[in-house]
C-alpha cells in the first residue's frame, strides 16, 4: 500500500512538471502554431537569473537570497519579460511562415540564449540551495513523501485552477480560447491578435519560471541543460494530448509522467535503464492508435 | 507539337553543378588548406551527406523528421562493429556475436553494409511510422530517436554505453568526403526525378488530390524514408571513420537540430538548398572560429571572446529565415533555364517550369 502511494505521488509530481511545461507550449501553439523549442532555455534562463554571472565553480547566489515572497514574483516577471521580448524581437516576424521555419527559428533563438548563458556562467553545473526545509519527508498514510513533491503538486494544481478560471471566466481568456480554436476567425470578430499573442507568451514565460524554480529546488543545481529535457517531454505531451487542446496538454503531461514512473517501478531490473525507450515506444503506439492526440479539439480535424 | 525534352535533360545540371562546385572546394582545401582546415572540410562533406539524406525525406514528403540522426547512429555503430580490429573489440565489446568479433572489414566494404543496415531498419520501422501524417509523424520520428539513443547509450556490452568506442581506422580524407557527398547528391537527384519522387512531391503539395489519383502515400513515403536512411547511414559510417571514435551523445538532439537548421536555412524543398545550407553554415562557423582565434589588423590583434561563434550563428540563422523564410535558394534548384529564358516567358509558364524542377 505504502509503495503504491509512493508511486502515485512520484507520478503526480513528475506529471505536474511535465504538465506545466506542456501548458506553456500548448498556449503558444494555440495562438500562433509555433512549437517553441526555446522554452527549455527559458526555463534554464530563469534558474540562472538567481545567480550572479560568474564562471567560478561555486555559484554566487544573487537574487536567490531574496525571501520567497519577493523571489517568486521576481522570477515570474523575468520569465514573462524574456518570453515577451522573444515574441517582439523574433517571433512577430514569423507569423505567416510555415511551421518548420518557425520551429527552426525558435530553436535558433534557444541556441543563442543557451550560449549566452554558457558565456556568462560556463558549462559547469552549480549548486544552489533554495528552501532546504522542503526536502524533508512528511508521513502520509505510512508513506514517506518528500515535502517538495506535495508542494509541487499543490502549486501545479493551484496554477491550473487559476489558469482555468482565467480562460473560462475572463474576457481575455475567452479571446485566447477563441484564438486557439480559429485564429483568423477570432481576429475577424474583433480579437486583437497582438494582445492575445503577447498574453500567451507572458503566461508561457511565467510557467517556464515556475518550472525553473521547482527544478532548482528539487535538484539543488543550476545546469544549462536542465530545461531541455522537460521541454522535449512537454512537447511530446502536447502532441499526445492533442495539439491545440489546453486540457489535453495537461492530461498528456500527467500521462507521460505516470508512464515514466510506472515503467520505472514495474520493469525488471535489467530493463530499467531502457525506461526512456519504453516511454518513447509507448508514445509511438499512442500516436498510431490516435494520430490526432487523445483529446483533439474538433477544429483540429483536417478538412478537404 | 514538339516532343517534350526528357526530365533528365532538363534537370541534369543541378547535380552536376553541385558536385563540380564541391569538387573545386575539395581541391582548394586539399591544395591550400592546413590539416585542421581539411578536417573542417571533411566534416562539411559529411554534413552535406546527412542534410541531403534529410532532404530526400523531408523535402519530398513535406514531413519534418527529427529521427534521421538515429540512422547516422546505426551506421556509425555498425561500422565500429565491423571495422575495429578484433583484438580491441574482444576487450571492449564483449556482447557481440562471435562471428562479428572475429571479422574486420575494410572501409570500402563496411560503409555500404552500414548504409544497408540503416536502410533495412528504416524499412521495418517505416512501415509503422509512415502511416502517420503531419506533426504526429514528426513526433513519432522523434520517439524513434529517443528509443535508439536510449538503447545505444545503455546496452553496455554491445555499444560500450555512454562512453566512446575507440579504434575505428581513421581513413577519411577530403577526397573520400567529396565522393560520399557526390554519391549522396546523385542518389537524391535520381530519387527526386523517379516516379516515386514525383508521386511523393504530389502528396506533399496536395495530399487529397494525389491519393485520389491513385498514389499510395504510405508506400511512397516509405521508399523515401528507406533511401534517406541509406544515405544517412553511409554518412554515419564515414563519420565514424573520420573521428575514429563513436559515442551515442554525438547522434542526438544537437546534431538533429543543427542539420535541420542547415536544411531549412538552405531551402528545405530543394536539393540545391540542402547543399547551400550546409556550405553557408559551415563557412560561417569556420569564419567565426578564426575570428575567435584572433586576426591581426596591422599591429593590433583583434579576437572575439569565446562563445561568440554559436551566438552569431544562431542570430544569423534567425535573420536569414526572417528575410528568406523559404531559405537561401527559395526552394528552387540551380539550373540553366534559370534566368535568361524564364524572364521571357509568361507567368503561368514560369510557374509550371518551376514545378518541373
Amino acid at each position: 500500500m505504502t509503495a503504491v502511494l509512493q508511486i502515485i505521488f512520484d507520478a503526480l509530481s513528475l506529471g505536474s512538471l511535465y504538465a506545466l511545461g506542456a501548458l506553456g507550449i500548448a498556449l503558444i501553439f494555440g495562438v500562433m502554431r509555433l512549437v517553441n523549442f526555446a522554452h527549455g532555455d527559458f526555463i534554464a534562463f530563469c534558474v540562472f537569473a538567481m545567480l550572479w554571472p560568474s564562471i567560478d565553480a561555486t555559484a554566487v547566489v544573487f537574487a536567490g537570497m531574496l525571501p520567497f515572497y519577493l523571489l517568486i514574483p521576481l522570477l515570474l516577471i523575468i520569465g514573462a519579460t524574456l518570453s515577451i521580448l522573444s515574441e517582439i524581437v523574433v517571433f512577430r516576424r514569423f507569423r505567416n511562415t510555415n511551421p518548420a521555419t518557425m520551429m527552426i527559428a525558435s530553436f535558433a533563438l534557444g541556441f543563442v540564449i543557451r550560449h549566452l548563458m554558457l558565456m556568462l556562467y560556463s558549462s559547469r553545473p552549480k549548486s544552489i540551495t533554495l528552501w532546504p526545509s522542503l526536502g524533508l519527508p512528511v508521513d502520509f498514510l505510512g508513506a514517506h513523501i518528500p515535502m517538495l513533491q506535495v508542494v509541487t503538486i499543490v502549486i501545479t494544481l493551484a496554477a491550473l485552477a487559476v489558469l482555468v478560471l482565467f480562460l473560462k471566466r475572463t474576457r481575455y481568456g475567452l479571446e485566447m480560447r477563441a484564438a486557439a480554436e480559429n485564429f483568423t476567425m477570432a481576429r475577424m470578430l474583433g480579437v486583437r491578435a497582438n494582445g492575445v499573442i503577447l498574453l500567451a507568451f507572458a503566461i508561457s514565460g511565467m510557467l517556464a519560471a515556475a518550472i525553473g524554480l521547482i527544478l532548482a529546488t528539487i535538484s539543488g543545481t543550476a545546469d544549462i541543460n536542465m530545461g531541455a529535457n522537460v521541454m522535449l517531454i512537454a512537447f511530446i505531451a502536447t502532441v499526445i494530448g492533442g495539439l491545440g487542446s489546453v486540457p489535453g496538454a495537461v492530461a498528456g503531461g500527467f500521462i507521460i509522467g505516470a508512464a515514466s514512473v510506472i515503467f520505472q517501478a514495474t520493469l525488471p531490473h535489467d530493463a530499467r535503464v531502457f525506461r526512456d525507450a519504453f516511454v518513447y515506444g509507448a508514445v509511438i503506439v499512442v500516436l498510431l492508435v490516435r494520430p490526432q492526440g487523445l483529446f483533439a479539439p474538433k477544429s483540429a480535424k483536417q478538412r478537404v | 507539337m514538339p516532343k517534350r525534352p526528357s526530365v533528365i535533360r532538363q534537370t541534369m545540371l543541378t547535380p552536376i553543378v553541385l558536385i563540380v562546385v564541391l569538387l573545386v572546394m575539395a581541391a582548394l582545401s586539399y591544395q591550400f588548406g592546413s590539416r585542421a582546415f581539411n578536417r573542417t572540410a571533411v566534416e562539411m562533406f559529411i554534413n552535406i551527406m546527412v542534410v541531403v539524406g534529410l532532404y530526400v525525406f523531408v523535402g519530398n514528403s513535406g514531413l519534418l523528421s527529427f529521427g534521421h540522426i538515429s540512422f547516422m547512429c546505426l551506421g556509425a555503430y555498425m561500422t565500429a562493429w565491423l571495422a575495429i580490429p578484433p583484438v580491441m573489440k574482444s576487450m571492449t565489446l564483449k556482447g557481440l556475436p562471435t562471428w562479428l568479433l572475429h571479422t574486420q572489414l575494410p572501409m570500402w566494404v563496411a560503409t555500404p553494409i552500414s548504409g544497408v543496415f540503416a536502410a533495412l531498419f528504416a524499412l521495418v520501422v517505416g512501415r509503422v511510422i509512415m502511416r502517420l501524417s503531419g506533426i504526429a509523424a514528426s513526433i513519432a520520428t522523434f520517439g524513434l530517436l529517443g528509443v535508439i539513443n536510449n538503447v545505444y547509450s545503455n546496452w553496455d556490452s554491445v555499444t560500450g554505453g555512454q562512453g566512446s568506442i575507440v579504434g575505428i581506422p581513421p581513413t577519411m580524407n577530403v577526397w573520400i568526403g567529396w565522393l560520399g557527398a557526390a554519391v549522396a547528391i546523385a542518389i537524391a537527384y535520381l530519387y527526386a526525378i523517379s516516379r516515386s519522387g514525383l508521386a511523393l512531391r504530389a502528396t506533399r503539395d496536395e495530399s487529397v488530390a494525389a491519393s485520389a489519383s491513385g498514389i499510395d502515400i504510405v508506400r511512397e513515403r516509405l521508399v523515401a524514408f528507406v533511401v534517406s536512411a541509406f544515405i544517412i547511414g553511409i554518412a554515419g559510417a564515414l563519420y565514424a571513420h573520420f573521428l575514429s571514435i563513436v559515442n551515442p551523445g554525438a547522434f542526438y538532439l544537437r546534431t538533429t537540430f543543427i542539420t535541420l537548421s542547415m536544411l531549412v536555412v538552405g531551402g528545405m524543398y530543394s536539393l540545391s538548398g540542402a547543399v547551400t545550407g550546409v556550405v553557408t553554415i559551415s563557412v560561417l562557423i569556420e569564419l567565426f572560429r578564426n575570428l575567435e582565434k584572433g586576426i591581426s589588423l596591422g599591429a593590433i590583434k583583434v579576437a572575439l571572446p569565446n562563445g561568440v561563434q554559436e551566438i552569431a550563428i544562431g542570430i544569423i540563422t534567425i535573420v536569414i529565415l526572417m528575410y528568406l523564410p523559404t531559405g537561401l535558394t527559395r526552394n528552387q534548384e540551380f539550373s540553366w533555364r534559370g534566368w535568361p529564358m524564364l524572364r521571357r516567358l509568361s507567368r503561368p509558364v514560369r510557374t509550371a517550369m518551376k514545378e518541373l524542377n
